[in-house]
C-alpha cells in the first residue's frame, strides 16, 4: 500500500517523512500518472492560488476526484483543507468539492497572527494535538454529514472529518504528529481490503488499480 | 488552550510552505495580482525592480509604505518586503505594516557596514541573502527563518546564482562528512556558531529553508536552480521586464514544480517571448556587484 503526497508545491517532503516514520511508503504526485496505484492522497499545506493552478494545468483534478469517488482517503493540511472545501468564503472557485463546509482563507490574519498550541482531538484519544496555525484557515460552516474532530477555545472549527475525506487548518506534519496520518493509512488499508465490519460500503466503481 | 504566536515554528514554517513555489518582484498591485494569478506563492512588494536599482544607481531604500501596503491589499499570498541590511528601523517598520516576511536585502544600499539586524528582536520572520555556508549560518544565528542564495540581482544571469548554491551545497555535504573533533576548526573557518555548526553537521542540511535568488530569467534557469538544490526561487527582474511577464511567469511556476522532467520543461518553454536582455558579470564593475554586500 503506498499513498500519494500532491507535490505540486508546499510542505509535501514533510508529509511523506511523516508516512515513512510510520512505515507507510509514501509518494510524490505532480501529475495524474502519479496516482496510478495509490491507495490514498493527501494534500500538503502551501500556498492554495498556487496548488490550483498547478493541479488545472496538467489535468490532475478528475483523477483526484474519481479516487475520492472510489472510497480513497484524502487528507488535506491548511491549503489542503483550502483544495477540498466545496465553498470558499468570497467567492473564490472551489478546486476538489469534497468537503460540505465553507472555508474562510487567512481567517486569523497575516503571518504575524501564525500561533500554536495543544488541542483536543477527542477522536484521537486523549493525548492533545500540538498545533502550528500558519496564516491558517478556518471553516465557518459544515454540512450534516461532517463530524467535527476539533475547535478552538472559541468554537471556531479546525479539523473536520467527512466519510473518506479529513482535512485540519493546523499541520501536523510540522509538529511531529504522527495520529492523523496513521488514521489516514488504517482507512487507505481499508480501502483496499474492506474486510468485514469495517463499515464502509463496497463500491462498485473502483478505479483499475495495479494488482497488489 | 494557550497559544503562542509568531514562535520559531511559524516563523520557519511560512517559508515551509512556500516551498517548491515562486517567489516574485512586483511594483505595483497589478503586478502583484498577475503574479498572484500566475501561481506565485508570495510577492516580494518594492519599488524599483534590481534591474531598474542598477541602473538608476543612487541610494536604495525601503519602499514607500504605501505603495507596500496597497500591495497587501491586492493580493492574498503572502507579502514581503526588503529593509537595508543593518536598517533595523525600516524592519520595524515593516513589521508595523504587517508584512509577512522581511528580507534583509543587499540589493539595497547597507545601512550598517559591520551589524546585520538582530532578527530575534522581532515577531515578523526574515529572510537573508547568503554565497556560502558560513554567510548563512551567521544569519541563522541572528535570526533568519529563511534562506535564499544571491546570485547577483538584476542581471538577468544566471553564473553567480549557480556558484553560489552549488557552494553552499558543498559546503554542506564537506561538513556533514566530518569527525566531531574536527567540527572546531570547521566552525572557526565558517565564523559561525559551534552548535549550529554541530547541528547541520549531523543533519547534513541547513536548519531553515533555502530558495535560489539572483538571475533567474527563464523556465530553465528555475529548473536548473532546482535541479541544484534549491527549495524554491526569487524571480525579480525576470518576469516583469519580459515581453509577456504573465506567460513567462506561469511557465516559471511550473518549471518550479516540473524541474526534473525534460519533456514538460520544453513545454512550458515554447514561444515565452523574450527574456529580460540580461548583463554579462564581466561588464559588471566590482564595486557595482551587489552580492559583496554583506559579510
Amino acid at each position: 500500500m503506498k499513498i500519494g503526497v500532491l507535490a505540486v508545491q508546499g510542505d509535501f517532503i514533510e508529509h511523506i517523512r511523516t508516512y515513512r516514520s510510520i512505515g507507510v511508503e509514501a509518494v510524490e504526485v505532480r501529475l495524474p500518472e502519479h496516482l496510478d496505484g495509490v491507495s490514498g492522497l493527501t494534500l500538503p499545506g502551501g500556498e492554495s492560488t498556487a496548488m490550483r493552478r498547478l493541479i488545472d494545468r496538467w489535468g490532475l483534478r478528475q483523477p483526484i476526484l474519481d479516487l475520492a469517488e472510489s472510497g480513497a482517503p484524502i487528507f488535506g493540511t491548511c491549503a489542503g483543507m483550502i483544495l477540498l472545501a466545496r465553498e470558499i468564503a468570497g467567492g473564490e472557485e472551489p478546486v476538489l468539492p469534497l468537503l460540505d463546509v465553507t472555508v474562510q482563507r487567512n481567517a486569523f490574519g497575516r503571518q504575524l497572527d501564525s500561533f500554536e498550541g495543544e488541542l483536543a482531538v477527542p477522536m484521537l484519544g486523549d493525548e492533545p494535538v500540538h498545533g502550528v496555525f500558519i496564516r491558517a484557515p478556518v471553516i465557518d460552516r459544515v454540512g450534516e454529514a461532517v463530524e467535527v474532530m476539533a475547535q478552538l477555545d472559541d468554537g471556531r472549527i479546525v479539523a473536520v472529518r467527512e466519510r473518506n475525506i479529513i482535512a485540519t487548518a493546523f499541520h501536523p506534519e510540522l509538529a511531529g504528529e504522527t495520529r492523523f496520518h496513521r488514521l489516514v493509512a488504517t482507512m487507505a488499508a481499508e480501502h483496499d481490503d474492506p474486510g468485514e465490519g469495517s463499515g464502509r460500503r463496497h463500491h462498485p466503481v473502483r478505479r483499475d488499480r495495479t494488482p497488489r | 488552550m494557550t497559544v503562542e504566536s509568531s514562535t520559531w515554528a511559524t516563523k520557519k514554517g511560512l517559508a515551509q510552505m512556500l516551498k517548491g513555489g515562486v517567489i516574485m518582484d512586483v511594483v505595483t498591485p497589478d503586478q502583484a495580482k498577475i503574479a498572484e494569478e500566475a501561481g506565485a506563492v508570495a510577492v516580494m512588494a518594492l519599488e524599483r525592480v534590481p534591474s531598474d536599482i542598477r541602473a538608476t544607481g543612487g541610494v536604495a531604500r525601503m519602499s514607500d509604505p504605501s505603495m507596500i501596503v496597497g500591495i497587501m491589499d491586492a493580493v492574498s499570498i503572502p507579502v514581503m518586503a526588503k529593509a537595508r541590511i543593518g536598517h533595523f528601523v525600516e524592519a520595524q517598520i515593516l513589521e508595523a505594516l504587517g508584512v509577512d516576511y522581511i528580507d534583509e536585502s543587499e540589493v539595497l544600499t547597507p545601512a550598517d557596514e559591520a551589524n546585520h539586524i538582530d532578527k530575534h528582536a522581532f515577531k515578523v520572520p526574515f529572510v537573508c541573502g547568503s554565497r556560502n555556508l558560513g554567510e548563512a549560518l551567521r544569519r541563522i544565528s541572528e535570526g533568519a527563518a529563511m534562506m535564499r542564495t544571491k546570485g547577483e540581482a538584476g542581471t538577468g544571469n544566471i553564473v553567480e546564482a549557480v556558484r553560489h548554491i552549488r557552494t553552499v551545497n558543498a559546503e554542506l555535504r564537506r561538513l556533514h562528512g566530518l569527525r566531531a573533533d574536527e567540527l572546531f576548526v570547521a566552525a572557526k573557518e565558517l565564523g559561525a556558531p559551534l552548535d549550529l555548526v554541530r547541528q547541520v553537521a549531523a543533519d547534513g542540511k541547513l536548519p531553515v529553508v533555502n530558495f535560489v535568488a539572483g538571475g533567474i530569467a527563464t523556465p530553465a534557469d528555475a529548473a536548473l536552480a532546482m535541479q541544484l538544490g534549491a527549495e524554491g526561487v526569487f524571480v525579480g527582474s525576470g518576469i516583469f521586464k519580459s515581453e509577456d511577464p504573465a506567460r513567462m511567469a506561469n511557465a516559471i511556476v511550473q518549471a518550479t514544480t516540473h524541474f526534473d522532467n525534460a519533456a514538460l520543461l520544453a513545454e512550458v518553454s515554447k514561444g515565452l517571448g523574450a527574456a529580460m536582455r540580461g548583463i554579462s558579470m564581466e561588464s559588471i564593475p566590482d564595486q557595482e556587484r551587489l552580492a559583496v554586500r554583506g559579510w
